[in-house]
């Protein structure tokens, strides 16, 4: 029903949006003091509410990162929790100025969407978990033809499943729910045999189960899914922020400049880490984009840099443990490669 | 006289501006030229707001391959099938759960609402404690109570619950065997056409027959008689042509026979059980609404109390019953719903999926608003056409 509602507050919203063009939006987001960011109702090591009800994982730690780069204080964040099928309402209609919530970047999403998405925060592709204990012997997604699979709609999850079924000639039973936290109840109560989404996903809702040990993630990826944070189309100058905001935190981490050691590393001898820095004399390194030129800064002692936020929210230091794999640096044989900042 | 003229004239050009008919006709114009306006302008700035915000409008994308599937599927639909399709499906699926509901709760209501109207005690009591528990909850908890509460704790597929006839029941839901026809299987269904038609021609007969002499004829068993046997004795004659398809275990789940989802039955039973209480109060307030002369007369015309309640107070009855029972029967088809909430693919579901893919909200939203429209007024036209024909008719 939520995404009713918000299908029609969406109508609702463009059609009495004033037509004469709105301010931009970094201009609003100034004067409202705050990023309003889009994350999901939950996902462990992407964005879910902790304990105390702050929004945790590398999805809201990039949000944060955002409003460091604009305000300079990394908690100028309010976070909206959107379903997969309120999310692209919700950014179209101006609810939230960051859609920052494990979104994987499709060309369709890039244009008839009216979406751009700035890069790729998490490379993941699509996987299966099944409970081991109930099938014993299952060792592969092609052993799975005839099973229930659970799948939350609206997403590329449920696009990706039916190509693979069909491309492998096998058969399935769709169990489709809207919230995840349905999909989880579902697969926990045993409606169906197979969970499918994004692997990291699995790795994260493998924790919330009943008895996580019982559970197996199966080897086969079964697609692309580079996730990353969007923003609304035709405002390129919060598009770049937001874009610049994700290559600095590629550029701190490959510069060494961590939350530890930011404050010396203005001093450092290397002409590039002080231009990174805002430390040039007569520097407009953070102006032209329309913040200050300490703005690196502000986003890495707000929230470290890539490889921090990573370790942190999914990596070693997370109860999730996922490998760095192909999201490690690219001088370090993974994918994430940001331009250099000059 | 010259005097009068003057004074019609000046109350003629008074009441130019005073005339009650002049005045509706102005401001009736002016609603009709604002409310226009408006909407006009509303679909202007939608128009102008989607260009503005580069996303993609019109209804082509309804052309476009779905690409996902859908776990209930009345028509042919596969994830190649067009996002029109899938729409249609969901349609379909609401349709198909919308009237279950209406017929079950319609008997349900029935029985409950006579029920408490029962000088038996406890029938009474039953049937009171069944409206209140059921009017006072809202659907969705009813539909979670039978989807988490009853249905999720059933046994797993491997434990399932064996029922008579090769039935099962497990937490996938209920399985039972699907009959498949063989050759010359034709012939029964002719054999029952023709069974219909006839108990129809026995049936206005007797009536007939009734008429002119009075006599009666047990219309009921000679129509059971022929509709049972006539196609009974086809299946014989042709050799028997059914064979059964049984659910049998497999990897995963059952697999055979025909399976009912615990998505519909759970959406199927709670709208069920929501409405028919809603119902048994109707159906209460109806014969409640049939003065007590009446049974009275009929008693003293000598009719025994089953007769009674069938030729004289449920006909009356009926005609206070229907206008009410038409709006639960928009309520279930709307309450229907909430199927979102539990994952059978409904209209509003598969609808939804495709607003998403497709990112196009607005032709989402106005297809939604537009089938359940049309599904609503079919209804109440049906209703109306049944109405018409338990009104009082005046001879």
């Amino acid at each position: 029903m939520k995404h009713i509602a918000f299908g029609i507050l969406g109508a609702a919203t463009l059609g009495f949006m004033a037509s004469a063009a709105s301010a931009s939006t970094l201009d609003t987001v100034k004067a409202k003091g705050f990023i309003q960011c889009g994350v999901s109702t939950g996902l462990a090591g992407f964005s879910a509410p902790d304990d105390k009800g702050d929004w945790q994982g590398i999805d809201a730690d990039f949000c944060r990162a955002v409003a460091a780069a604009v305000f300079g204080d990394g908690t100028k964040v309010k976070f909206t929790p959107l379903s997969a099928k309120e999310r692209f309402t919700a950014l179209q209609s101006g609810e939230v100025d960051v859609l920052s919530r494990n979104t994987t970047w499709t060309i369709n999403r890039d244009t008839a969407l009216g979406l751009n998405f700035v890069g790729t925060t998490y490379y993941d592709g699509q996987g299966f978990m099944i409970n081991a204990k109930k099938l014993p012997g299952v060792n592969s997604a092609l052993q799975l033809s005839g099973a229930a699979v659970c799948v939350q709609s609206g997403t590329t999850t449920e696009l990706n499943l039916a190509d693979y079924f069909k491309a492998n000639k096998m058969e399935y039973n769709p169990v489709v729910f809207e919230k995840l936290e349905e999909v989880n109840a579902a697969y926990d109560a045993g409606r169906c045999d197979v969970y499918t989404t994004d692997q990291s996903g699995l790795y994260g809702i493998r924790l919330t189960l009943g008895s996580p040990a019982d559970h197996v993630v199966l080897p086969e990826i079964i697609s692309k899914e580079p996730l990353g944070p969007a923003v609304r189309q035709g405002d390129d100058q919060w598009y770049h922020i937001v874009k610049w905001t994700y290559f600095a935190l590629l550029d701190a981490e490959e510069l060494g400049i961590t939350k530890a050691n930011v404050d010396e590393m203005k001093n450092s001898a290397s002409p590039e880490i002080k231009r990174v820095l805002g430390q040039e004399a007569d520097t407009k390194i953070g102006t032209d984009l329309g913040v200050s030129n300490d703005w690196v800064v502000n986003i890495v002692k707000a929230v470290g840099n890539y490889g921090e936020m990573f370790d942190k929210n999914v990596g070693s230091g997370s109860p999730l443990k996922i490998a760095r794999g192909i999201n490690a640096l690219w001088t370090k044989g993974g994918l994430q490669y940001a331009p250099p900042i000059r | 006289m010259a005097s009068q003229e003057v004074l019609r004239e000046e109350s003629n050009r008074a009441s130019f501006v005073n005339d009650p008919k002049v005045r509706s006709l102005f401001f009736q114009t002016l609603v009709v030229i604002v409310l226009f306006g408006s909407v006009w302008w509303i679909v202007q700035n939608v128009i102008d707001n989607l260009q503005r915000l580069h996303i993609a409008s019109g209804f082509g994308f309804l052309k476009g391959r779905a690409g996902f599937d859908i776990s209930d599927t009345p028509i042919a639909y596969t994830s190649d099938d067009t996002y029109g399709r899938a729409i249609v499906v969901g349609l379909i699926n609401t349709i198909i759960v919308a009237v279950a509901g209406v017929i079950t709760a319609t008997i349900i209501g029935f029985v409950i609402g006579i029920g408490r109207l029962s000088q038996n005690w406890l029938i009474q009591k039953i049937c009171t404690v069944y409206v209140e528990v059921f009017r006072n909850i809202p659907p969705l908890l009813v539909i979670f109570f039978w989807y988490s509460g009853v249905l999720a704790v059933l046994p797993a597929p491997r434990d399932s619950i064996h029922l008579p006839f090769g039935s099962f029941l497990n937490q996938r839901g209920f399985y039972f065997p699907r009959t498949i026809w063989g050759e010359g299987s034709w012939l029964i269904l002719v054999a029952f056409v023709v069974a219909v038609a006839m108990a129809w021609f026995v049936a206005r007969r007797a009536r007939q027959r009734q008429m002119a002499t009075g006599q009666q004829f047990p219309v009921f068993w000679t129509s059971v008689a022929l509709i049972v046997g006539l196609p009974l004795l086809a299946f014989l004659l042709s050799g028997m042509p059914l064979t059964f398809d049984l659910p049998k275990q497999s990897t995963f789940n059952l697999t055979g026979g025909f399976q009912v989802k615990p998505e519909f039955l759970s959406l199927y039973l709670a709208l069920s059980c929501y409405t028919a209480a809603f119902i048994a109060e109707i159906v209460r307030a109806g014969i409640r609404g049939v003065s007590k002369g009446q049974t009275e007369a009929a008693g003293a015309l000598g009719l025994r109390s089953g007769p009674i309640l069938r030729l004289v107070v449920v006909p009356q009855a009926m005609r206070i019953v229907i206008p009410p029972l038409t709006s639960q029967y928009l309520n279930l088809t709307k309450n229907s719903s909430l199927a979102i909430a539990i994952g059978y693919p409904d209209l509003t579901a598969t609808a939804g999926t495709v607003l998403n893919q497709t990112g196009q909200a607005v032709e989402g939203v106005l297809i939604m608003m537009v089938a359940y429209l049309i599904l609503s007024l079919v209804t109440s036209a049906v209703m109306n056409v049944v109405n018409a024909k338990m009104a009082l008719v005046e001879r």
